[in-house]
């Protein structure tokens, strides 16, 4: 079984500043983190690998230095990795994204399975991962909180929901997206960070990719970024404390009084 | 402090500070409560490929020395002696085999050791034998291409939760020192079994337990060395060991020195941070110079070990009882900088300064310690004359 997962290195948001004029993030000085989502991501695939055999490859799109983040990942385990770096893809939205991942996955393709981290902390669209699997035209399941069994050729997952879970069986290749309900990410091996350290890691530019340069970067990028604001607190909240039991009866009776729900109070 | 590290020295302290940082610090203070073992953090060492430091890369090891295993433990200890005793206890268990197993012995024990799959431990003290290792009561007898073992052995670290034992016995009694052999010994060998779990000051998330043989009728292979080399592997273990043990307690002091210095920044008396008193700074002076003076001779000593060098007793003894001394005292002042909040469990400082006291106990007693240096001293100035 083959396996790419896709990795972003973005800002350690733990210690980032918002600037108060432009309501941007300050990113000077920022130490830069392997998006934590894609680390279940690289759990989810190594688990996988240590149950089927098989290889895991890392991609990312970013400048030179996000290299680092490709053999942090090696250090957990995975085998290979490929850097898509160019100056073409700089100022990519996540549609120019998608694109130029999903040629990078038929470059170091092909894959059995592509795993994504559910949203990457830095922009929190959680678009990237599905709109790969659109442009790949296979199938995709977001949010996968476990993989129930895999064999290679078809898969079962379950998939978190606000009010539950779905079970999701789909056949292979497909893409997956997961939250870190996955499994705790396994701690680097030595072994595998001497590894990580020796090993190239190829770098592929707009031309290796065979990508359209009107489709990457800002020039293939559709979204416009009009304003950033803060959303304002909302009014009207009340906070009450107390017993649960005497609570509940306060809110069935508020509820009842503003005529949201009809209920029967003794 | 720079100490040149090599570039492969740095990567592997960087990854026991990691675990060290990701994975014990959280679950710490509820193991020393619980006085849990660390299934958990065992496993992540293991996957981490930290229980292999010092076993040869032919035996599936990292093949680095003393100095790499000070390094890492260092680092663990900073987070938490507790854990860090069942850690290191498998590098003692394991040192016997790797420095007098023969090949055999190697390759049966040495990959499982440095995978992690199984812990090791070491089996010395009695009820009758402790500083005095010669009151050692259990006897090994041959019996045709067996040995049958009896006696129990008591405080021994991962008692219950290792796989592979090096055991001290007498196999002659009547030849003193000269009758005591290291034997190899399996969990699940006839007649091993265990006795109670301990409950002790600090180190709690370790496990200290006895070893009891009835009658345990082991292999003759198992023999480390040769009969009645038993003393001689003890001592060259430890010349290998103790310099681990002066690294626990340099992590141990460092990391109480970090809590204290922290503290001492928020906390508020007299209108000002208690770091501004100089009564304050020039105990947090004494406690970083005493730190620094320690691993300065725990490096040294690992590195002059890591040469070749033969005769180390002397400095291996140095290496474990002026740090643990160190650990001790730095341990007491940082309870003592933070006041009523280091006596409190709510603060790991009171954790540190109980854990500190066993590293001037075990491994030879700090009194055993300055008596090697002694006798070493006393034959090298004899030579001189």
């Amino acid at each position: 079984m083959r396996t790419l997962v896709c990795i972003k290195q973005v800002p350690d948001t733990k210690n980032i500043k918002i600037d108060p004029e432009t309501n941007t993030l300050i990113r000077q000085g920022v130490e830069s983190i392997v998006n934590p989502f894609d680390l279940f991501a690289c759990e989810a695939a190594l688990a996988l690998k240590d149950q089927l055999g098989g290889t895991v490859t890392a991609m990312t799109m970013g400048p030179p230095q996000a290299e680092s983040a490709l053999r942090e990942v090696m250090g957990l385990g995975v085998d290979d990795a490929g850097l898509l770096a160019d100056q073409a893809f700089a100022g990519s939205d996540t549609w120019a994204t998608s694109y130029t991942l999903a040629k990078g996955a038929e470059k170091l393709g092909p894959f059995d399975l592509i795993v994504c981290g559910k949203q990457a902390i830095d922009g929190d669209t959680a678009q990237v991962g599905p709109e790969m699997a659109a442009r790949l035209n296979i199938p995709y399941v977001s949010f996968v909180r476990r993989i129930v069994s895999c064999d290679g050729q078809e898969m079962t997952v379950e998939r978190l929901m606000d009010d539950g879970y779905d079970v999701v069986t789909f056949k292979l290749p497909a893409l997956v997206t997961v939250v870190k309900e996955i499994g705790e990410v396994r701690v680097p091996s030595f072994k595998n960070k001497m590894k990580a350290k020796k090993c190239p890691v190829p770098v592929y530019g707009a031309a290796d990719l065979g990508a359209e340069e009107s489709s990457c970067g800002l020039e293939g990028s559709p979204t416009r970024v009009v304003r950033i604001f803060a959303p304002k607190p909302r009014d009207n909240r009340e906070k009450w404390e107390g017993e649960p039991e005497e609570l509940a009866v306060r809110v069935l009776k508020r509820l009842s009084a503003d005529k949201i729900i009809t209920a029967a109070i003794d | 402090m720079d100490y040149f590290l090599t570039e492969e020295q740095i990567m592997l302290r960087d990854l026991a500070r990691q675990i060290a940082v990701e994975r014990m610090l959280p679950i710490r203070a509820e193991l020393d409560e619980k006085e849990e073992f660390p299934h958990a953090i065992m496993s992540d060492l293991a996957d981490a490929d930290l229980f292999g430091v010092v076993v040869p890369e032919e035996y599936g090891g990292l093949g680095f020395g003393t100095m790499e295993n000070c390094l890492v433990v260092e680092e663990l200890s900073r987070v938490c002696s507790g854990i860090t005793t069942a850690y290191a206890a498998s590098g003692l268990g394991a040192y016997p085999i790797i420095l007098f197993g023969n090949d055999d012995q190697k390759k049966k024990y040495l990959p499982v050791i440095a995978s992690g799959s199984q812990l090791a431990a070491f089996g010395l003290t009695e009820s009758t034998a402790g500083s005095d290792a010669a009151g050692i009561q259990t006897t090994a007898i041959k019996d045709g291409d067996h040995y049958v073992l009896n006696g129990t052995k008591q405080w021994i670290t991962n008692a219950a939760e290792a796989g592979i034992y090096t055991v001290i016995a007498m196999t002659d009694r009547k030849k003193g020192a000269r009758g005591a052999t290291a034997f190899i010994v399996e969990k699940g060998d006839p007649g091993f079994s265990f006795g109670k779990k301990e409950t002790k000051m600090g180190i709690r998330a370790s496990s200290t337990g006895e070893l009891i043989f009835q009658d345990c009728r082991i292999p003759a292979d198992r023999v480390l060395a040769r009969e009645g080399m038993g003393f001689i592997v003890v001592m060259k273990t430890f010349d290998k060991s103790r310099p681990g043990v002066g690294a626990q307690a340099v992590g141990l002091a460092q990391g109480a020195l970090d809590e204290a210095a922290a503290f001492a920044k928020t906390r508020i008396q007299f209108e000002k941070p208690i770091f501004s008193f100089q009564a304050v700074q020039h105990m947090l002076a004494d406690m970083a110079t005493q730190v620094e003076a320690a691993r300065a001779l725990v490096y040294s000593v690992a590195r002059f070990i890591d040469s070749g060098a033969k005769d180390v007793a002397k400095v291996a003894a140095m290496a474990k009882y002026f740090p643990s001394d160190v650990a001790m005292k730095v341990t007491t002042d940082a309870v003592q900088v933070m006041g009523g909040h280091g006596y409190m469990r709510d603060y790991p400082v009171e954790k540190m300064m109980r854990d500190a006291k066993i590293l001037q106990i075990y491994e030879g007693t700090n009194q055993i310690q300055r008596n090697i240096v002694g006798q070493e001293l006393n034959k090298e100035y004899g030579r001189k004359k």
